[in-house]
């Protein structure tokens, strides 16, 4: 594997780069919070982004898809780490598309995808019940029923549900293994309740009662379901991992910005050794950071096999990086860092939600000692 | 010759040469070779593999065959690199006179004295040992005042000069020494190599907290350095101090110098695991595996920051980044070996050799961030050139 990006990767970072400052800016988050919106991003950002080509990153081109790869996806939500983006990119175009495509039946795919690659369909993915993230823990239950399902179950904080057409759920069918099935939002016996969470970001509880399925919302193409949703998870890990990057990296630029301006007794601030060292010391935590997202990204596309670990090690590394670059640029700005006015604030909070979903720093330690035997 | 055809070739020729003694790791201090004047061989084996080695110029394979190397190329340098641990080959000869002297001249050294100096290096007969701290200069390493007085064809040098790893055992010393006292203090030292085999020139092991050590202590006492052995101009010495500083600090990202230690091992060893194979303490477990992640990340790091470096975006100030991350990692490392060996770790002195090594080990590593500069100078250089805050 290269570290360096290729051409086309740097020129789709360079355009998402100017398109998000120019369409989704911190101000456009702020405008979706103060409007209390009801799904939590914008209906116009996403149809933009599937007319780039970005929906169908994952997405064969059979489906209407550009099939970038996970490194594509990952540096399009790095940059939209960076202007504290909100859309459905994560949950539809990453962790539901790569749930179809790696347990979807044939039709399944031909139904779902291009759809996704289009934009027509936002598709929130539900795995948690409880308060931390823990995928082993599913106590939804998939009864069979003639030829279909009955699905009964909670799950908490599922991002982005306030908009989606549809749900990809993890359940427990009655040999108690996990599959995924692809639920309606409007089916019978689904209630919805928003969530707004710190980030501005607006997830929703969902509660599913006795919601009757057809055998076809089971995703049923996969060899082995349990195999494939840990891999849609580690997929969706790795590309959150980035989002939390750009996080970092934007917060970190902020504040470097700042202390060189700032000035007290006369001089920046930027010129104390006490703020020096914190600066340097996240610098080079952020080298870290940012080796193991590139390092899973390509683990994703090129070594799947590799991929659990160095996905696990980036979400909990940028997970913990960005936490850092968050409560060291509020410390750095001072006073006006805890004000609302300042953007600063704003990069700590999503740090610790996206650091919070699918898994956080203490998390993924766990599953790294799991992995390493240990 | 095509790359493909120089492995081959380099792929043959270690298979005949290379003797199979050669071939197993090294177990410790004592089967690395770093020849010199007093060198005894610790095998026969170890004496044909330098002297086949030096026969290829492949102790120092990138310099010019006129100075006693192998003229590679970078390609063909890496090249014999991985065709040496293919078959775990060990390095023929180590030294300093190798890793730093070799760089500085052939950077600012004239052709006279690269022809004098270099070939002996390369053929381990010459011990190089580096006099740059002081009792008063450390991190402030630019007031050093060992002082050298002109005096016709050579410099009388005074002074003492302190942590000169393996002095006792080396031939010759490259040292800071001021001989332009009126000049700013960056700009009066100069570069000198130092005969050490001289009455003026005299050496003192020093015992650290972790029992013997390699460190010294070197006084020179109206010790004479000619001046056909200083290294570029009068007061330039700086300047070329500061670029082996940073050389060595570049060189640790391409070797990756640290690693190797796992508490995992450890803890194993003393019986610290439960019976489903986990660490029975689940908060040492769950720092284990934190540093099993900043683990991989630094060693990625390491293999990131050399490739974008090959790709022209250099290394410069962001390997002391590395070398800060690398050290205060080091130690972390060692902390957590102490914890999961519990008292076995203790032990400080025993029946076997290895006896006692994981406490010295451990408080060795606590030197990691202060030598090659501190962990503070560290950031400070991070600050300064990377982030480019103002001041100072």
């Amino acid at each position: 594997m290269t570290f360096i990006l290729n051409d086309e990767e740097q020129m789709l970072r360079d355009s998402a780069k100017s398109f998000l400052k120019q369409t989704s800016p911190v101000s456009a988050l702020r405008k979706l919070r103060d409007d209390k919106d009801p799904v939590g991003y914008s209906a116009s950002v996403w149809s933009s982004m599937a007319e780039m080509g970005w929906c169908g990153v994952l997405v064969e081109e059979d489906h209407g898809g550009v099939d970038l790869g996970y490194t594509a996806a990952g540096l399009l939500l790095q940059e939209m780490g960076r202007t504290l983006c909100a859309s459905p990119f994560l949950p539809t175009a990453v962790l539901s598309a790569s749930a179809l495509r790696l347990a979807g039946s044939d039709a399944q795919k031909s139904a779902w995808l291009p759809k996704i690659a289009s934009g027509e369909a936002v598709i929130a993915f539900a795995v948690d019940e409880k308060a931390r993230h823990n995928p082993e823990r599913i106590d939804t239950k998939a009864i069979k029923d003639g030829n279909g399902f009955r699905l009964s179950g909670e799950k908490r904080f599922v991002s982005c549900a306030m908009g989606a057409d549809a749900f990809i759920v993890a359940a427990r069918t009655e040999d108690g293994r996990i599959n995924l099935f692809l639920v309606d939002a409007d089916a019978a016996g689904v209630e919805r309740t928003a969530r707004r969470t710190l980030d501005s970001h607006v997830p929703a509880d969902i509660r599913f009662d006795d919601v009757k399925l057809d055998g076809d919302a089971l995703l049923n193409g996969a060899e082995d379901s349990e195999t494939a949703y840990r891999h849609v998870l580690d997929a969706g890990r790795a590309c959150l991992a980035a989002e939390s990057l750009g996080v970092a990296e934007e917060a970190f630029d902020l504040t470097v910005d700042y202390i060189k301006e700032r000035e007290q007794f006369g001089q920046p601030i930027g010129s104390f050794q006490g703020l020096q060292h914190r600066a340097a010391h996240l610098y080079s935590e952020m080298e870290l950071a940012r080796t193991l997202v590139m390092k899973a990204l390509r683990a994703l596309d090129e070594t799947p096999s590799q991929a659990p670990l160095w996905c696990a090690a980036a979400k909990a590394k940028a997970t913990e990086v960005s936490r850092l670059a968050g409560s060291e640029g509020i410390q750095m700005y001072g006073g006006v860092g805890m004000t609302d006015e300042y953007d600063i604030g704003l990069y700590y909070k999503r740090a610790q939600a996206a650091g919070e979903f699918l898994g956080d720093d203490s998390w993924g330690a766990g599953q790294v000692a799991r992995l390493s035997g240990y | 010759m095509s790359l493909e055809e120089f492995r081959a070739e380099t792929r043959a020729w270690l298979e005949a040469n290379c003797p199979d003694s050669m071939r197993t790791p090294i177990s410790g201090e004592g089967d690395i070779c770093w020849g010199g004047r007093d060198w005894k061989f610790k095998s026969e084996d170890q004496r044909l593999w330098l002297e086949r080695m030096v026969s290829k110029g492949w102790t120092v394979p990138a310099w010019p065959t006129e100075y006693g190397g192998g003229g590679l190329s970078k390609d063909e340098a890496f090249v014999l690199k991985e065709e040496m641990k293919r078959i775990g080959a060990r390095s023929p000869l180590d030294s300093f006179g190798i890793w730093m002297l070799g760089p500085a001249l052939l950077k600012f050294g004239t052709h006279e004295q690269k022809l004098e100096h270099l070939p002996p290096i390369a053929r381990g007969e010459i011990r190089w040992c580096q006099g740059y701290s002081e009792p008063g200069a450390g991190s402030d390493l630019a007031s050093l005042r060992t002082k050298g007085v002109l005096d016709g064809d050579h410099y009388t040098v005074n002074g003492q000069k302190v942590w000169t790893s393996y002095a006792d055992k080396s031939d010759w010393i490259f040292a800071l020494v001021r001989t332009e006292p009126d000049a700013p203090k960056h700009e009066g030292i100069s570069f000198l190599l130092i005969d050490m085999a001289q009455d003026g020139v005299s050496t003192k092991p020093i015992k650290l907290i972790s029992g013997k050590s390699p460190f010294c202590e070197t006084f020179f006492d109206d010790a004479k350095a000619l001046v056909k052995n200083r290294v570029g101009d009068a007061g330039q010495g700086w300047t070329i101090a500061k670029y082996l500083l940073s050389h060595e600090r570049a060189s640790i990202v391409s070797e990756g110098a640290f690693g190797g230690l796992n508490p995992i091992t450890a803890a194993k060893a003393s019986g610290e695991m439960d019976e489903d194979g986990k660490l029975a303490d689940p908060i040492l477990r769950g720092e284990v595996a934190k540093l099993t992640i900043d683990g991989l990340a630094f060693e990625a790091t390491m293999r990131r920051v050399k490739e974008e470096a090959d790709h022209g975006e250099g290394v410069g100030a962001r390997a002391s980044a590395l070398k800060y991350l690398g050290t205060e990692l080091n130690k972390r490392r060692h902390e957590l070996n102490m914890s999961a060996l519990g008292s076995d770790g203790l032990l400080w002195e025993g029946d076997a050799e290895s006896d006692g090594d994981p406490a010295r080990n451990w408080l060795r590593a606590r030197a990691n961030s202060i030598e090659g500069g501190t962990s503070e100078i560290q950031l400070n250089i991070v600050a300064k050139r990377v982030l480019e805050l103002p001041g100072g």
